[in-house]
């Protein structure tokens, strides 16, 4: 470079770019800014460096037994002596290679949907074979079955990861149908269906899911014909159903009232009857538009899930709080919720990200 | 149906296909299949009741509980009815909730700010907050404040203090307590006149700023006689107010306000995960007002505080308002969680302790869950009446 073009082009002042002039630019544009950044800078390295001490360099990963923590950090020994139970609960370890084999079926179905090199005819498929044949297999696989020589193990022994899982995909694949009779419902021209509807919704939407989860386990025996009892796990699931699907109707139904109304009016000019038109012409658009809606009440659904401690089953986070309370492990509280914490949020935040980038990608065809 | 057309069978495929004659069947085949289905609810559930010896009827309200309560806000004790135990518990529920709403909307808005500060630490910490602790059940961030956190903290000998006034243990938070004495209504009535007239003068400004244009610091003096005139009268009076300073006797403090754990953890998990909620509603409720609307006030001349003020926040509110009171009928709901740690709330006593007792397991939930209703209608009522107040005003 020659000296004449280098007293041409004048450079900007050093402060404005490079390192220092993010700084100055994001950390202090005003007097008032710079004192908030120090503050919270202060605040941020004295606890955020004891805690990266306490949970990776002081701590303990290795060993059998509490004694082999030092107490000064850590204590994740813990986590890796109860890994099993945390994950399949009360699941008799002989058999874990079934809700293995199933994890990994799961996985092979859900996976291609994040990749757009998969043709949508493949997702599609995998889709319908995740709603269908995956929770009949499932079934079978977790529970046992003597036809196919596998021993039965009661839902009693369940538990863990495994069994918040079973809640949140029972309970979202069993709300969607219910949900969208629901949604149709209510929005019927008929006063009468209409109104159970609306007073269907309301109900299950007012009222906390404990309270449901009590009505399910104590009160459904009552409603039932003597002789017929339902195993606690069932009761759960019903409650937890029942109450997505109203959630889900309400989302269900944001996703009718997008679609604009020529649709209506053309699937009845083409003749087509009120369950063809809702079938072919107004619920795939509707359903395609709410699915961010969808996969949001799963997260909430998801969370929802841990409530069933309450009501004494063992969730991943039941199983964690049984443990941490062992005696001959000292106050590894914070280590176990802290690893639960990490794998709910795990999850969570997958399925927020998730639906984010999805809503992104569908509101192209629709954002006006 | 289609062959009973095409041979023309009359009267019975003309009134199938009469929309009017066939959403009437089907609405009456509907009420049949409920009306059956609840029938059947019924009398299983009478069949069931009396082959297990249950006693129907409302009036075991009326008999004595025999169960002490560890924390209520009317005075309580095991003499009491059931009736009182359910006044009690939805106290404690309504006591809970409106903490953890106030709590959580101050928070919730000053994070959903800070993400669009142009701080980068801030709107960092911000976004982190909100991904944290929206991703985490409430349950499991319950149980982590009340167990790994609360009842961890030292005992009420080695508690900690600040000014021998303030104590945390792992009992509670114990501060003084007021004590009027003599003359302390004179304070009280000052206050009212004090906030009636501050009323009245902020009316009279708007009035007069209308018709002339004119301004007037309303809320500042406003604000300096709500402050000032009481504190005069308190002055005045004599400084009619004793603190009553929580003490160490025996294995616990006694005296002053205290604050049960459970109500602290609950307390701080509701206000935590609703916060985390609310900031992404406050965010999104912001960054719907257009850029414009800034950039015509700041032409205006208008600053930027009062541009905040006059003109973002109240078109941002329209946006806000109906997602943030879905958000507090949550957090009321959510205060049923309170059972999973022993916080005496109306899940955890009535329908709890309560139905345990009395075995009366319909009348309870029912209870309990009319309760609930009522609650999330009248919050969502009394929002959809703000709501239209504040709705867009098309002329």
């Amino acid at each position: 470079m020659s000296d004449a073009t280098k007293r041409d082009v004048v450079m900007p002042p050093a402060s404005t770019v490079g390192v220092l002039g993010w700084i100055r630019k994001n950390l202090f544009p005003s007097w008032y800014s710079g004192v908030v950044t120090v503050i919270l800078g202060y605040f941020i390295i004295s606890n955020f460096i004891p805690m990266i001490n306490w949970a990776l360099f002081k701590a303990d990963f290795i060993g059998e037994s509490s004694a082999d923590c030092s107490g000064e950090g850590a204590c994740w020994v813990f986590i890796g002596t109860r890994f099993d139970f945390f994950i399949y609960g009360f699941y008799p370890e002989a058999e874990f290679w079934r809700i293995n084999t199933l994890y990994v079926i799961f996985a092979l179905l859900i996976v291609p949907q994040f990749f757009n090199a998969v043709s949508t005819r493949i997702k599609m498929v995998l889709g319908v074979l995740g709603v269908t044949v995956f929770p009949v297999l499932a079934f079978i696989l977790i529970r046992g079955s003597e036809t196919f020589g596998l021993e039965i193990i009661e839902t009693n022994r369940w538990g863990g990861l495994t069994l918040t899982l079973i809640l949140a995909y029972v309970g979202i694949v069993a709300a969607i149908p219910i949900g969208v009779l629901l949604a149709l419902g209510r929005r019927s021209d008929m006063p009468l269906v209409r109104a159970l509807s609306v007073v269907f919704i309301e109900f299950w939407r007012g009222v906390p899911l404990i309270t449901i989860l009590f009505m399910a386990s104590v009160m459904l025996p009552l409603f039932l014909p003597e002789g017929v009892s339902f195993d606690r796990l069932l009761r759960a699931l019903i409650g937890i159903t029942l109450f997505q699907s109203a959630y889900m109707a309400e989302v269900i139904r944001g996703g009718l009232q997008a679609i604009p109304k020529g649709q209506y009016e053309a699937a009845e000019a083409m003749g087509l009857g009120y369950w063809r038109s809702m079938g072919l012409i107004i619920l795939p658009q509707a359903l395609k538009i709410v699915i961010p809606g969808i996969v949001n009440t799963l997260i909430s659904l998801f969370k929802d899930t841990t409530l069933v401690l309450i009501i004494g089953l063992f969730d991943l986070l039941n199983a964690v709080q049984t443990t941490i309370i062992d005696p001959a492990w000292r106050n590894v509280a914070i280590e176990g919720y802290v690893f639960a914490a990490f794998l709910f949020w795990i999850f969570c935040f997958g399925m927020s990200r998730y639906s984010q980038q999805l809503e992104r990608k569908l509101h192209r065809g629709h954002k006006r | 149906m289609a062959d009973k057309r095409d041979t023309g069978a009359g009267g019975l495929a003309r009134l199938w296909n009469d929309p009017t004659v066939r959403s009437r069947t089907f609405q009456i085949l509907t009420a049949l299949v409920v009306i059956y289905f609840l029938w059947t609810i019924y009398q299983n559930t009478i069949i069931n009741m009396e082959r297990r010896g249950i006693t129907t009827g409302f009036a075991f309200l009326g008999s004595p509980a025999g169960f002490g309560i560890v924390m209520s806000l009317i005075p309580y004790d095991e003499t009491m009815s059931y009736g009182r135990t359910f006044y009690v518990g939805l106290l404690n529920t309504l006591l809970v909730s409106s903490l953890g709403i106030v709590a959580a909307t101050i928070l919730g808005f000053a994070i959903g700010i800070g993400r669009l500060s142009k701080n980068w630490l801030v709107s960092t910490l911000s976004a982190i907050f909100v991904d944290t602790f929206r991703n985490i059940p409430l349950l499991l961030q319950i149980f982590f404040w009340y167990f790994a956190v609360l009842r961890n903290l030292p005992s009420p000998r080695d508690s900690m203090e600040i000014g021998e006034m303030f104590f945390l243990n792992n009992r509670g938070v114990y501060m003084p307590g007021p004590i009027p004495e003599e003359g302390f209504w004179l304070v009280v009535t000052v206050l009212c006149a004090a906030i009636v007239g501050a009323a009245v003068l902020y009316r009279w400004a708007r009035k007069r700023q209308d018709a002339t244009g004119q301004l007037f610091p309303a809320i500042r003096v406003g604000l300096a006689m709500v402050l000032l005139l009481p504190a005069g009268a308190f002055l005045l009076a004599g400084s009619p107010l004793g603190w009553d300073v929580p003490e160490l006797r025996g294995f616990n403090f006694r005296g002053g306000v205290s604050m049960i754990p459970e109500l602290g953890a609950l307390f701080i998990a509701l206000t935590v995960y609703t916060a985390s909620f609310i900031a992404e509603i406050v965010r999104s409720g912001i960054q719907s007002v257009s850029h414009g609307q800034t950039e015509a006030a700041s032409a205006l001349g208008l600053r930027r505080g009062t541009t905040l003020r006059l003109v973002i926040i109240p078109q941002a509110m329209r946006v806000i308002i109906p997602p943030l009171t879905s958000q507090y009928l949550n957090l009321t709901k959510n205060s049923s969680l309170a059972v999973a740690i022993g916080y005496p709330d109306l899940v955890a006593v009535f329908m709890g302790t309560t139905l345990n007792q009395t075995g009366q397991a319909v009348e309870v939930v029912a209870i309990t869950m009319l309760v609930y209703l009522s609650i999330s209608l009248l919050i969502s009522l009394l929002m959809n009446v703000y709501n239209k107040a504040m709705a867009l005003k098309e002329r």
